[in-house]
């Protein structure tokens, strides 16, 4: 919101290089990209189980209640990095671990429980928020992202995290993909279907608390839905797909952040609206095609 | 400070005297309306599997109301407006087979975003306006109710109480069979378009008392605990409205006594006890027997 306060009112011209060299004359802005770009990378691959899992909102629960853990560890004086990972991650397992437990009506017990634990998140976000005080300003970054101010450690926390979730993810990736394809036949097979649905939603909530930190608590959900869905709009073979979702996750997010950098107004938004611009477009470029075809047939 | 005296003390050493603060008379009293048109509503969401809807209804009431307020026009136009505009248009996706989860998804995440943009449009123009506004869109201000707010939300939730209690038994033969219901010429597709009418009006009702963040609690919340609670629809019902008026007051009690919690934080900190105790009454009644 205040980029053009640090940058002094950067110009757009018609000269590319000449904006992109402009882009990347201040670090912070470097490192935005570097993070921007991991984030990206994991969001796009998790979001494409996500939604392939139709879990998506345990998805959205994992990514607010970052922003109760990032308030928490403001509060209590440790890095709000720190209180990111924590806080998605026990979700995680929360979420992970109740459902099941309800018996034959699971599936609304089990919207009504992540419900509750979202807004109970929340509502310890809007808490230690008020106990730690003339926070207000922070508050809207923690909200809504701001790129500004990320430091070349964070960058390389999100490296390591992204990394790990990434081999996990490749390690577990074929059977997970069974088991999300066809449950049953995937337990009969002797795939462990619950151990890997606790730890793809773990996963999930390191993506999660990683796009956080750019995007806002609230727009994190846009990484992790909107490339997924667009892509999976565009091709059914599942290899093209996860790459294409990767793909427009970097596209969305490098856009998002050249935009921002030469406009007053947030970075979640742009990247929001992007993301949905390519899927509405996807939609409509799906439609338009599948008539062409019958026109012609 | 009258407040700060009364609160001081002891816990409740300023509960006889509660209702000779306009504030709180307010607050108890849209509060209690806000409260038993969520509960009710909510009972019928959680039973159609209607939760991300509310989810979803929430992120359009906090757009809603700083698109108003951007304009420069009233924050109750802006909140009722998007909310049952939004909650329509779902219905009517609904109708032409399940709207997916992904779409929802991408769609309210970019109206969050445009939220955003109204935000720093709101705050960043000249009209002298704080940052406070989209803070208290977001976790509600119960406590800062004017008395046309209160009235207004009062005579709109009781209107809402009103609908789902003539509405009641046919919604409910359609929310558990829609195909034998509509075979007794049950209007399901029209109960499906008021139903979501009255949810979309009941959250922008409750943005005003817990936030758009939180609504979904008390939605949600009282409704899980109530169905956990009893399996006989009616009588869940009217316990989920309870438990929602229940955690209304308990929950403004205990704001009132201990002043830096926030309100919103303290009715869903009850809710979400209550929740719990009727998870943990319920597995220790039937120890698994169901599950067999």
């Amino acid at each position: 919101m205040v980029t053009g306060l640090i940058a002094g009112q950067p110009g757009l011209t018609w000269n590319i290089a000449d904006d992109i060299r402009q882009l990347l004359l201040y670090p912070f802005m470097v490192n935005a990209f570097r993070a921007g770009t991991i984030v990206a990378v994991a969001a796009g691959a998790l979001g494409w189980y996500m939604v392939l899992r139709r879990q998506t909102f345990a998805g959205h629960t994992l990514a607010i209640v970052s922003f109760p853990g990032a308030a928490g560890a403001i509060l209590i004086g440790v890095s709000a990095t720190v209180g990111y990972f924590v806080a998605a991650i026990t979700a995680a397992i929360v979420i992970a671990a109740v459902p099941r437990s309800l018996g034959g009506r699971a599936r609304s017990g089990e919207s009504a429980v992540i419900g509750t634990v979202q807004a109970f998140a929340l509502a310890c976000g809007a808490l230690f928020v008020s106990l730690y005080g003339g926070f207000l300003n922070g508050l809207t970054d923690l909200l809504f992202g701001s790129f500004l101010g990320i430091s070349s450690s964070q960058v390389l926390t999100l490296l390591v995290v992204a990394a790990l979730a990434l081999a996990v993810l490749a390690f577990i990736g074929r059977p997970l993909f069974f088991a999300t394809v066809d449950p049953d036949v995937a337990a009969a097979r002797g795939v462990p279907v619950r151990l890997l649905g606790t730890i793809f939603l773990i996963l999930l909530g390191c993506a999660a608390a990683e796009v956080g930190q750019i995007t806002g608590a609230l727009l994190v959900f846009a990484l992790l839905v909107m490339p997924a869905a667009t892509a999976q709009q565009l091709t059914t073979r599942p290899r093209a797909s996860f790459v294409l979702t990767i793909a427009l996750g970097l596209a969305i997010v490098w856009l998002g952040l050249a935009v921002a950098y030469f406009s007053v107004y947030p970075v979640g938004f742009y990247i929001t609206t992007f993301g949905f611009g390519g899927y509405v477009l996807a939609t409509a470029g799906r439609t338009a095609a599948g008539r062409l075809r019958r026109a012609l047939a | 400070m009258n407040l700060v005296s009364l609160a001081l003390t002891g816990p409740f050493g300023g509960l006889v005297h509660i209702f000779d603060q306009p504030f709180l008379r307010y607050a108890f009293i849209a509060g209690t309306a806000i409260a038993a048109a969520a509960g009710l509503v909510g009972y019928f969401v959680v039973l159609r599997s209607q939760v991300f809807t509310g989810d979803a209804l929430s992120h359009v009431a906090f757009t809603g109301a700083l698109a108003a307020l951007a304009a420069g026009a009233d924050l109750l136009i802006g909140l009722y407006g998007a909310c049952v505009v939004v909650a329509l248009a779902m219905a009517a996706l609904g109708t032409k087979g399940q709207a997916d989860d992904a779409v929802i998804g991408s769609v309210f995440a970019w109206i969050l975003g445009l939220g955003a943009l109204f935000l720093s449009i709101y705050t960043t123009s000249a009209t002298g306006a704080n940052g406070t506004s989209g803070v208290n869109v977001l976790f509600g201000t119960i406590f800062g109710l004017s008395a046309r707010q209160a009235v207004t939300d009062t005579a709109v939730c009781a209107g809402v109480f009103l609908a789902i209690v003539v509405i009641g038994r046919p919604l409910l033969f359609a929310s558990v069979d829609a195909a034998v219901a509509s075979a007794r010429r049950v209007p399901v597709r029209a109960l499906g378009f008021v139903f979501l009418g009255l949810v979309g009006v009941t959250a922008a009702a409750a943005t005003q008392a817990v936030g758009a963040l939180l609504l979904l609690g008390l939605i949600a919340t009282p409704a899980g605990a109530a169905q956990r609670l009893t399996a006989r629809p009616f009588l869940g019902l009217w316990l989920s409205a309870g438990i929602a008026i229940g955690s209304m007051w308990a929950g403004l009690l205990i704001a009132y006594s201990a002043p830096r919690l926030p309100p919103s934080f303290a009715i869903l900190g009850v809710a979400t006890l209550i929740y719990l105790m009727a998870f943990a009454l319920t597995n220790v009644a039937k120890p698994r027997t169901a599950a067999s």
